[in-house]
C-alpha cells in the first residue's frame, strides 16, 4: 500500500491550506461579544423593557452596517427580573461562560451596584443604565453610566425652585434605592445650595396612600415647595394625593417621573408637576439650533417606527450606552479591555439622547447641570420651561 | 389639628378596606381546605389588568368589570382543578408551595399577555374630592369601603344560611364526615377557589384607581391581605376585615403621629403581638387538638 505518493501528499495539504485559510478567515469573522443583563421583566420592567428594545434594535442597525471594526456584534441579553441575585448570577455567567468583552446593564440602582464587584475584578468596561450616583462616585476603574445622577436632578431643581424664590420645601422620599439616594443628595446639597429641608418624610414599598405623610408636609409651617423623590406607580399616587389634599405649593419630582406613565397614572393629577429631564423627553419643541436635536430626533423616529410605542428616556440610557461603547471600540481599533476602557474614559463631546458627554478619570458620567431641561406637566403633555 | 387625625384616619381605613378586601380571599380558601392561597394577590392584579385591557379594547366598563370577573373566577377554578386537586392528599405545605409556583406563572403570563406598564383605571365617580370636616376623601374610598361592607355581608350569609356555603364549612371542619353526609369535598374545593378568585378581582377593580395597576400590583396587596387576614384570624370574614383596618389604620397614625420611617415596623409588630397573645387572630376559632 502507497500511502505517500505525491497525488495524496498534494491532496493533503491542499486540504490543510484550505481548513487553516477557513479557520483564519473564521477568526478574522469572530463576533464582538456584547453582554447585557436587563430588568425587562419584574418591578423595573417599564425601565428595562425599552432599554433591551432599543439595544436589540440599534445592535440590528449597526450589524447591518456591517458592523464595529469589521465584525459583527453578537448580542447576549439577559433579564434579571429586577432582583439583584439574578443580575449577578447573570453577570457572572457572561464573564465566566459567555466571555464577553463589555457589559453593559443594570437597570436600576441596586442590580448595578449588585455586580460592581464582579466586574471590578474580572477587569472588564461596564456601563450601567442605572440613576444614582453611587455607582461612580467614588470613580470605580471599569465602570461608567449614561443616566443623569439623582445629584444632578436635585441640583438642577434647587436651582430652578431659587430662581422662583422658594428655599424652604417638604420632602417625601420613597424606599427604593434611587428614592434614598435622591433624598440623601437632597439633605447632603440643602446647605450649599441654600435650601431648607423642614419636613423629611418617607413610605414604603407598595405603598397605594401617601395622604398621612403630604398632611404633615401641608401643615408644616413656612414649607414653599414640595420634592418627592421616586418612581413607578408611587409618583402618580403622590400626584393624586397632592390633589386630592388640595395642595397647592410648587410640586417638583425628579427625572425618575419623566415617562408619560407618570401622568396617565396620575389621571389628571399631574398638571404642573415641575421636573428635569433628558431632552429627548420634549424633542419636537426643542430649537432646531440645540445640538441634542437631531440625533434625539433621529432615535425618536427609528424607536417609535420599530416598535410602535412612545419612546421614553430610559431606552435612550441604552441608546448612549451603546454608542458610547461603539465609538470607544472603533478609536481602540481593538478589543483589548484596558485600551476600550480608557477610550471610553477620553470621550470627548460625545453627544447623546441624555447630553453631551466629556469623561476623565474623575468623571466616569461626564454629563452636567446643563444636560437637563425643566418641564412641566401641561395638557397632559411635557413643556418645556425656560 | 382634629382636621388632620380625621385625614389619617380616612387614609387608615380607606388603606385597611384594601387590605381587607384582598385578605377575605385568602380566609375562603383557608376555609375549604386550610391551604394559604398565595396567588390571591394575582386574582387582584387579574381584576384590575382585565378590565383596563378590556375597556382599552373599547368595551363598556359594567361589562368589562363583569368579563374581568368571570376571567378570574374561570382561572381560580382552572388552578383548583389542574393544580391543587391533582395534589389532593399531599401535605398542606406542599400545596401552598404549589399556590406560590402559581402566583409567579399568573405574574409571568399577564406580563406576556398585557404587558409591563402602568396602567390607570378611570375613579368610577369622579376623582374630585368630598370635604368631611377639613379632611378630603376621595370618592373611590367609598366605593372601596362600601364594596367591603357589601361583600362581607353577603358572605356572612352565605356560610351561614345557605347550604352550599355551610356545606363548605362542614368540608373545613371536617371532610371526612362532610363525604359522609354526602357533601362533594371535591366540589367545594373548587368552588372556594372560584369565589375566593371571584372576590380578589372585584377587589382589585375597586382600588385599581387609586392604586394603578400593573403586572406586580399583586405581590404586596397579597402580602398586606394575608398579614389582614393573619391578624384577624384566617377562615372568618369579619376576621380579616378587622385585622385590615387595625393594620391600615395603625400604618396612617404612625406615619401621620410618630415617623413615616417607622409605618410598616409598627404593622409587623402589630402582627407579631397579635400571633403572640393570641396566635389564632382576634376572630379566629380556638384551635383544639384532638388526642
Amino acid at each position: 500500500m502507497k500511502i505517500w505518493d505525491v497525488r495524496t501528499v498534494l491532496g493533503w495539504t491542499v486540504g490543510l491550506l484550505a481548513a487553516a485559510t477557513i479557520a483564519l478567515g473564521a477568526q478574522a469573522q469572530e463576533p464582538i461579544k456584547l453582554g447585557v443583563f436587563l430588568s425587562a421583566t419584574g418591578g423595573a420592567a417599564f425601565l428595562g423593557d425599552p432599554e433591551k428594545k432599543t439595544i436589540e434594535l440599534y445592535v440590528e442597525k449597526i450589524n447591518a452596517d456591517g458592523g464595529l471594526l469589521g465584525r459583527q456584534v453578537q448580542l447576549t441579553i439577559y433579564d434579571d427580573g429586577t432582583k439583584a441575585k439574578e443580575a449577578l448570577t447573570f453577570v457572572k455567567r457572561l464573564i465566566d461562560q459567555d466571555k464577553v468583552d463589555l457589559i453593559i446593564g443594570g437597570t436600576t440602582t441596586g442590580n448595578t451596584m449588585a455586580v460592581i464587584n464582579e466586574v471590578e475584578q474580572a477587569g472588564l468596561p461596564f456601563i450601567s443604565l442605572a440613576g444614582a450616583s453611587v455607582i461612580i462616585d467614588p470613580v470605580k476603574k471599569w465602570v461608567f453610566k449614561t443616566p443623569h445622577t439623582d445629584r444632578l436632578a436635585v441640583q438642577k431643581i434647587f436651582t430652578d425652585m431659587k430662581a422662583r424664590g422658594l428655599t424652604k420645601i417638604g420632602l417625601l422620599a420613597g424606599s427604593g434605592g434611587f428614592d434614598k439616594s435622591c433624598a440623601g443628595n437632597a439633605r447632603a446639597l440643602m446647605e450649599s445650595e441654600g435650601v431648607e429641608i423642614l419636613a423629611d418624610e418617607t413610605h414604603g414599598a407598595g405603598d397605594t396612600d401617601m395622604t398621612p405623610q403630604l398632611t404633615k408636609i401641608k401643615n408644616t409651617e413656612g414649607v414653599q415647595a414640595f420634592l418627592y423623590c421616586g418612581f413607578g406607580a408611587p409618583t402618580s399616587i403622590v400626584a393624586k394625593n397632592y390633589k386630592q389634599l388640595g395642595i397647592t405649593i410648587p410640586h417638583y419630582q425628579t427625572h425618575g417621573s419623566a415617562s408619560v406613565r407618570f401622568i396617565k397614572g396620575a389621571d389628571g393629577a399631574a398638571e404642573g408637576v415641575r421636573l428635569p429631564a433628558a431632552a429627548l423627553l420634549v424633542v419636537d419643541s426643542l430649537p432646531d439650533s440645540h445640538p441634542q436635536k437631531a440625533i434625539a430626533s433621529a432615535y425618536k423616529a427609528a424607536y417609535e417606527d420599530g416598535y410602535k410605542e412612545p419612546i421614553s428616556t430610559f431606552g435612550g440610557h441604552a441608546y448612549d450606552a451603546l454608542f458610547l461603547a461603539a465609538e470607544a471600540i472603533k478609536r481602540a481599533g481593538s478589543l483589548d479591555k484596558e485600551a476600550v476602557r480608557s477610550e471610553i474614559e477620553k470621550t470627548n463631546g460625545f453627544i447623546g439622547v441624555d447630553g453631551i458627554f466629556t469623561m476623565s478619570p474623575d468623571d466616569h458620567l461626564g454629563l452636567d447641570n446643563d444636560s437637563f431641561v425643566m418641564v412641566e406637566v401641561h395638557d397632559g403633555g411635557w413643556k418645556l420651561q425656560e | 389639628m382634629s382636621s388632620q387625625f380625621l385625614q389619617f384616619l380616612i387614609s387608615g381605613i380607606t388603606v385597611g378596606a384594601t387590605y381587607a378586601l384582598v385578605g377575605l380571599g385568602f380566609s375562603i380558601v383557608y376555609n375549604s381546605s386550610q391551604v394559604i392561597n398565595f396567588a390571591q394577590g394575582e386574582f387582584v392584579m387579574i381584576g384590575g389588568m382585565a378590565t383596563v385591557f378590556l375597556m382599552a379594547a373599547g368595551a363598556p366598563m359594567p361589562l368589562a368589570i363583569a368579563l374581568a370577573v368571570l376571567l378570574a373566577v374561570v382561572i381560580g377554578f382552572a388552578l383548583g382543578k389542574f393544580a391543587i386537586e391533582p395534589a389532593r392528599g399531599a401535605p398542606v405545605v406542599s400545596i401552598i408551595i404549589i399556590t406560590i409556583g402559581a402566583s409567579i406563572f399568573l405574574r409571568g403570563a399577564a406580563m406576556l399577555v398585557w404587558d409591563r406598564n402602568l396602567h390607570h383605571m378611570p375613579a368610577f365617580s369622579g376623582s374630585d374630592p368630598i370635604d368631611i370636616g377639613g379632611a378630603a376623601l376621595l370618592p373611590q374610598s367609598v366605593w372601596v369601603v362600601g364594596g367591603m361592607v357589601i361583600i362581607v355581608a353577603a358572605l356572612q350569609v352565605f356560610f351561614s344560611h345557605a347550604r352550599i356555603g355551610k356545606a363548605m364549612l362542614a368540608t373545613a371542619f371536617n371532610p371526612l364526615a362532610a363525604q359522609l353526609v354526602g357533601i362533594s369535598t371535591r366540589g367545594m374545593l373548587l368552588l372556594s377557589f372560584a369565589l375566593a378568585a371571584g372576590i380578589g378581582a372585584i377587589a382589585g377593580i375597586l382600588i385599581a384607581p387609586i392604586t394603578l395597576t400593573y403586572a406586580g400590583v399583586g405581590i404586596m396587596l397579597g402580602l398586606k391581605g394575608f398579614s389582614a387576614a393573619i391578624v384577624g384570624g384566617l377562615g372568618n370574614p369579619m376576621g380579616a376585615v378587622a385585622g385590615g383596618l387595625v393594620v391600615g389604620i395603625a400604618e396612617a397614625m404612625t406615619a401621620g403621629y410618630i415617623s413615616s420611617a417607622y409605618k410598616d415596623a409598627v404593622a409587623f409588630l402589630i402582627i407579631l403581638a397579635v400571633l403572640l397573645i393570641r396566635p389564632s387572630g382576634l376572630f379566629g376559632r380556638r384551635e383544639s387538638e384532638r388526642v
